[in-house]
Parts: C-alpha cells; sequence; structure tokens
C-alpha cells in the first residue's frame, strides 16, 4: 500500500471510495456500540428488578453475553469483512468442539 | 554471502544452531533432538522386554518398573514421535507451497526450545529422586497417591512441552493459510501439507484441554488445591476426561502428518498421481473432526453409563470409513503404476497390511461391550503398538530415507536401508502379534513379572526376541546415518528421480533463502507438470529481487531456560526449601525479561540483494 502513488487519479477514486466505506463502517459501529450499552443496561436491571427469578435472569444475561460476543467479534473486530472466512471457520469449530465437551461432562460426570 | 560451505569451527557451529531460526536448521534440531529421546524410549522398551521376558524375573524392580514403563510412553508421545513429525513438517512443508520460511521464524525457534526443554526437565527425573510412575496417562488418583517428585517432573516437564508444541501448531497453521507460493490452492497442496494443516488445526484444539488438566494437577500437587481429590470433594474422573479430550486427538495428530509421507511416498514410488486426492484430502478433514468425537472410548469401564459408551462407540467405529478411503486409495495409486521398490517404498507396502491390523483391533476395542473384556490387558497394547509402530513410527523411518537427501544433502545407503527395513518389520510383528493373544489369555497390562506355568512364558519370550531385531534394526539405520555423512556423497536436486511436489525443485539441502524466485504452481504435483512438459524447473513467479530475511535470535533459548528454572523453583517449593519461590521468581523473571527485551528491541532483519542472488548463481556455474 505504501508504495502507491498518492496522486494518481485511480488513487483519488479509491480515497473516494474508502472514505464512503469507512463511514458507513463507522456507522455501524456505533450502532453496535448504542446496541452493547443498551444491552449491558438490560443486563444490570435483570438483577436489579425484583420479581425475576434466577431461572429467568441467568439465562437471559447469558443470551444478552453471546449477543455482545458476536456484536464484538462482527463489528470491532472486522469478523464480518472479506478475508476472515479462515478465522470464523477456526472459531466456530473450536465453539462446536468446546460446546461439545461441556455437553458431554455435563450429562456424563456431573449428572 | 556465498551457499558454498565454508568451514567453521565447532563453536561457531554449535551457537549457529542455538541461535537459528531458519526452518530448516529447525528441522535439523527437532531430528536430532527426537532422535536421542526416540533411542531413550527404545532403550526403556527393551528394559521391559528384559524383564518380561522370562517369569518371576527380577531384572528390574517393581518401583523402577512402573518407572521405567511411564518414562517409555510419555518419551515416545510426547518427546520422540511429536519432534520427529515436527523434524519433517519444518524441513518439507515451507518447501512444498513455496514458502521462503514458516511465518513466524522467532516463534518456531521459541517451539523447538520449549519442547527440548521440557523434554530435558522430564528426564532430569531419572537423576533427581526418581522418574513419574503412574503410567503415560497418570491417571489423578493415582498420580496424587505418589510419592517423590516424578509427578511434578511429569506435570510441569509436559506442560513446558506442551506450549512448544502449541506454538508449532499455530505457526504451522498461519504458514499454511498464508504463505502458498502463487498458484498453489488449497487443493493443490501435496497432501503432506494438507495433513500437516488438519494436524496442527487438531494441535490448536487439543492441547489447551491437557493445559487446563495438567495445570489443576499441578495445583493438586504442589499449591494444594483438590480438584480431584474425592475425599475433599474433587472429581478423580475429570482429569481422566480432561486427559482423554487431549490425547485421543492426539493420536490422530501423530498418525495423519504419518498418513501423509505415505501418500507422498506411494504416489512417488509408483511414479503416479496419488488416486482419489480430493477424496483423501475430505477423509484426512473428516478423520480429524471425527477426532475430538471419541475420547471416553478410552473410558468405557469407569461407568459412564450405556448410553454414552453407546454412542462413542459409534462414533468410535465411525472413523473406520474415512480410514478405509484412504487404505484403498493408497492401494489404487500402486495398482497400475510403475512401482519402484526403494527403501521408503518398502516402509509404505508394510504400512498397509500393519495399519489395517491396528484398526481392526481398534474396531474390536471400540465395541463397547466386548472391551469390558479387553480393558487393560495386553490385548490394548498389541492394539496400540501396531496403530503407532505400524504407522507413525514406520512413516517415521519411511520419511527418514525419502526427505534425508532434502534435508542433508546425501543419500543414506539403501542396503543398509532394506536390512533396517527387514529387521524392524520382522521384529516389530514378532514382538507385538503375540501380545494379542497374550492379552486374551488374560495377561494384564503394566505389570512387572508373571508367574511360571500360566501359559504365558512362551509368548511373552517371543515377544523379546522381537523387540531385540527392532534394536538392531535401528543400530543398523545409525550405522548407516554415520558411514553416508562421513562419506557425504552430495546428491542433486532430485535424488529419487521421481519427486513431483515442490521440494524436489531446488538443491538438497535447499539454499538458506529457499526459492530464489517463488515458483508458479500450476497444478497438483507442480515440479512434476514441469518435469513432464519438458521444463528443467518451475517457472518462476517473480523478477528476482531483494529477499527479506530474519535475523538469527539466542532470546528464544532464553526465554525457554527462564520456564526451565522456574520449574525447578515451583516443584522444591514443596519441599518448603527456603530457596525455592526465589528461585521461580528468578526463572519467571528470565522469561519474561527475555519477553520484554524482544518487544522492545526493533529487529528488522535483513536482505539479501539482487546482487549477491545472481553472483551465486554464476559461482555457482563456474
Amino acid at each position: 500500500m505504501t508504495n502507491q502513488p498518492l496522486s494518481s487519479n485511480r488513487s483519488r477514486v479509491d480515497l473516494e471510495y474508502r472514505r464512503k466505506t469507512n463511514a458507513e463502517e463507522m456507522r455501524y459501529q456505533i450502532v453496535s456500540f448504542t446496541l452493547m450499552i443498551f444491552l449491558t443496561l438490560l443486563a444490570f436491571a435483570a438483577v436489579a428488578i425484583k420479581g425475576f427469578t434466577s431461572w429467568f435472569t441467568i439465562p437471559f444475561i447469558v443470551l444478552l453475553a453471546a449477543v455482545q460476543v458476536v456484536f464484538q467479534l462482527y463489528y470491532f473486530m472486522h469478523m464480518s469483512h472479506k478475508g476472515h472466512e479462515a478465522p470464523s471457520m477456526f472459531l466456530f469449530t473450536g465453539l462446536f468442539m468446546g460446546l461439545i465437551i461441556v455437553l458431554a461432562f455435563m450429562t456424563i460426570i456431573w449428572w | 554471502m556465498s551457499t558454498i560451505a565454508q568451514k567453521k569451527g565447532f563453536g561457531a557451529v554449535l551457537w549457529d544452531y542455538l541461535t537459528t531460526v531458519d526452518h530448516k536448521k529447525i528441522a535439523h534440531l527437532y531430528l536430532i533432538a527426537g532422535g536421542l529421546f526416540f533411542i531413550m524410549g527404545g532403550i526403556e522398551a527393551v528394559l521391559i522386554r528384559i524383564q518380561l521376558a522370562v517369569p518371576n524375573n527380577d531384572f528390574v524392580s517393581a518401583g523402577a518398573f512402573n518407572e521405567i514403563i511411564t518414562m517409555h510412553g510419555t518419551t515416545m508421545i510426547f518427546l520422540a514421535a511429536m519432534p520427529l513429525l515436527f523434524a519433517f513438517m519444518n524441513a518439507v512443508m515451507p518447501l512444498q507451497i513455496g514458502a521462503r520460511d514458516v511465518a513466524f521464524p522467532f516463534v518456531n525457534a521459541l517451539g523447538f526450545w520449549l519442547f527440548f526443554f521440557g523434554g530435558l526437565f522430564l528426564n532430569l527425573s531419572w537423576f533427581l529422586g526418581g522418574a513419574p510412575d503412574a503410567g503415560w496417562t497418570s491417571y489423578a488418583s493415582l498420580s496424587l497417591h505418589s510419592k517423590g517428585h516424578g509427578i511434578d517432573f511429569y506435570v510441569l516437564g509436559l506442560q513446558i512441552a506442551g506450549l512448544g508444541t502449541l506454538i508449532g501448531g499455530i505457526n504451522f497453521l498461519v504458514t499454511i493459510i498464508n504463505m502458498r507460493a502463487p498458484g498453489m490452492t488449497y487443493m493443490r497442496m501435496p497432501l503432506f501439507t494438507w495433513t500437516t494443516f488438519v494436524a496442527s488445526a487438531m494441535i490448536l484444539f487439543a492441547f489447551p484441554p491437557l493445559t487446563v488438566g495438567l495445570t489443576l494437577m499441578m495445583f493438586d500437587r504442589l499449591f494444594g488445591a483438590n480438584f480431584f481429590d474425592v475425599t475433599m470433594g474433587g472429581n478423580t474422573i475429570i482429569w481422566e476426561h480432561l486427559f482423554w479430550v487431549f490425547g485421543h486427538p492426539e493420536v490422530y495428530i501423530l498418525i495423519l502428518p504419518a498418513f501423509g509421507i505415505f501418500s507422498e511416498i506411494f504416489s512417488t514410488f509408483s511414479r503416479k498421481r496419488l488416486f482419489g486426492y480430493s477424496s483423501m484430502v475430505f477423509a484426512t478433514v473428516l478423520i480429524g473432526f471425527l477426532g475430538f468425537m471419541v475420547w471416553a472410548h478410552h473410558m468405557f469401564t469407569t461407568g459412564l453409563g450405556p448410553v454414552a459408551n453407546a454412542i462413542f462407540a459409534v462414533a468410535t467405529m465411525a472413523i473406520g470409513v474415512p480410514t478405509g478411503i484412504k487404505i484403498f486409495n493408497w492401494l489404487f495409486t500402486m495398482w497400475g503404476g510403475s512401482v519402484k521398490f526403494t527403501t521408503p517404498m518398502y516402509y509404505a507396502f508394510a504400512f498397509i497390511p500393519s495399519f489395517v491390523m491396528g484398526g481392526v483391533t481398534g474396531v474390536m476395542v471400540a465395541t463397547a461391550a466386548a472391551d469390558y473384556q479387553y480393558h487393560d490387558t495386553y490385548f490394548v497394547v498389541a492394539h496400540f503398538h501396531y496403530v503407532i509402530v505400524g504407522g507413525v513410527v514406520l512413516a517415521l523411518l519411511a520419511g527418514t530415507h525419502y526427505w534425508w537427501p532434502k534435508m542433508f544433502g546425501t543419500m543414506l545407503n539403501e542396503t543398509l536401508g532394506k536390512i533396517t527395513f527387514w529387521l524392524f518389520f520382522i521384529g516389530f510383528h514378532l514382538t507385538f502379534f503375540i501380545q494379542h493373544f497374550l492379552g486374551l489369555w488374560g495377561m494384564p497390562r503394566r505389570v512387572f513379572t508373571f508367574l511360571p506355568g500360566q501359559g504365558l512364558d512362551a509368548g511373552n519370550l517371543i515377544s523379546s526376541v522381537g523387540a531385540a531385531f527392532m534394536s538392531a534394526g535401528v543400530m543398523i539405520l545409525l550405522i548407516n546415518i554415520v558411514v553416508t555423512q562421513v562419506k557425504n556423497v552430495k546428491v542433486g536436486n532430485d535424488p529419487w528421480g521421481d519427486g513431483r511436489t515442490l521440494e524436489w525443485a531446488i538443491a538438497s539441502p535447499p539454499p538458506y533463502y529457499n526459492f530464489k524466485q517463488l515458483p508458479l504452481v500450476r497444478g497438483l504435483d507442480a515440479y512434476w507438470l514441469e518435469k513432464m512438459e519438458g521444463k528443467k524447473g518451475m517457472t518462476p513467479a517473480e523478477p528476482i529481487g531483494d529477499i527479506h530475511m530474519p535475523n538469527s535470535s539466542f532470546i528464544p533459548f532464553m526465554i525457554t531456560l527462564g520456564l526451565f528454572i522456574a520449574a525447578f523453583g515451583a516443584m522444591y517449593h514443596v519441599n518448603d526449601k527456603p530457596w525455592a519461590i526465589p528461585l521461580l521468581i528468578f526463572g519467571l523473571a528470565v522469561t519474561f525479561g527475555s519477553m520484554l527485551v524482544r518487544s522492545f528491541k526493533d529487529d528488522h532483519g535483513y536482505h539479501i540483494h539482487k546482487e549477491e542472488l545472481t553472483q551465486d548463481e554464476k559461482g555457482a556455474k563456474a
């Protein structure tokens, strides 16, 4: 990238294109950041408000956490971009293996 | 700089190897260190067979026997088989994908030194009050009960060595994903590269459970925790699960690269494209995946219940399918090929029936109901030696002969190679075939002796005679290596004459920058393709230009040395030695200090200039 002459016509088009996509990206980041704050508030609220049993709050908070992880990976760590096929494949394989092991432990050790 | 070797003093060579980040030299280090540990594990095996040769023998005591079997298993799996495979992965995989080095040369060196110091630490236990004695699986109730420092050596040594393996695996993954030459698509990668890739991915997922298990064990034994102590509310079965969640994928981590080595050999010496390449890739990935779903078949008799036993039994048998695909593909590769019987091909040919026998007994022990009879008998010992020796060790010996010219520039003697093969192959079947029957006749695993007149005498004697044959084979191999290196007759690029993959397109041994110009890959078996079109070498994919190279570094050695020292501190802390905690802190300070130096010192490497590259060429021609 550093070797490309900046003054050429082509790179000016590139620059405008990049500015546009960056702005779009920024918008997504702000939206997901706001959502994440909102989800965090929801999680706190679920604990603070009297009347919910732990049978509701614990799965609810875990669910919110999972959503936050997805936001984090896809919008802040750029996994939604192209060229991340290998990392996402490894991530999901690892997740799958981990969940299988947890499931097995839950059913055959701590039953 | 010239590629023509200059005479260097011993000190200079030693320093070169201590600081090297070159994947080819690291491969030499893995081969030498792994070879030494292989010989040590072999000596332990011979001691076991001497002790069991006759009934009521007292060649070694019961306690020493436990130490010997534990160290034999641990050494062979962690310190011999894995590093020897890593030697070939390091030596060959970057060449096969047309790369100049692995993705992280510094980390590569670090991985080697971690393995080496971990192995050294483990083996120092022989001199410092006794080796680990709870079997290579080190089941928690037994190992927590074990007196002395043996198990501590096991836990800390494997933790250090395992760290090396893990970062080595990650390094290979990144290399294969990012550093393939132009045109080298995934489906054009040689099978050895594919199996390295899948095995490295398995290392990535399998070693963390081992790390967790070893950490829990370390806290139980050294820092007063009770994760596995039933009397304190712990659960001893968790260790077994964690160990086998690692341990089962581990055996596939070993066998997949072995399959890769044989795939290369079959297609090279059948002078034919590998039959069913894409199904081979599919089978490799499927074995890698299923390898994680079967760990509890090692624990059928712990009382998992019929449902869990049935699920794990069926999953285990499913692995037979992709393995069968591979066996048939190898047979079809040879069918109709113009087969040349070189030493590597002898091993490959012998591998098929040997490994299939191991696979068949594998399905037998996977049958949960039947396993209650086989469990902890010599039948199991025979099974896993048939897959590991008949698969992995034959592959290592085959790979040694096959890639020796690429790694060292000399050909091992073919006659001596074939003598090694016959001695080893006959010895192997003599040792382990009878052990199936010893198991079925009721001989339990891990016993240090047996009584006369129970029908076990002759079988054990035959088994011990076989071990002598295998030892003789390995000795001939060592003689072969020494003779070859002393004669030092250099060979060209493609000494077998039938090389198909990229490593045979460059000099033996390759220059330190591997490829002057990265090659353009136009298909599977890239070099063969060019040869068949009458070209002498690969078409370059880039003009000759400066090559960026990493600098050598002593820091990997220092990082590891720190952990090695710290491990002693952690271990002797139990005995309330006043110097233990300071030593632990000092060791960790050395490690983190070295990492700090690495982080703050800018090391941009250096460039080999275009002029030097072209001069080399002229010098070589003149």
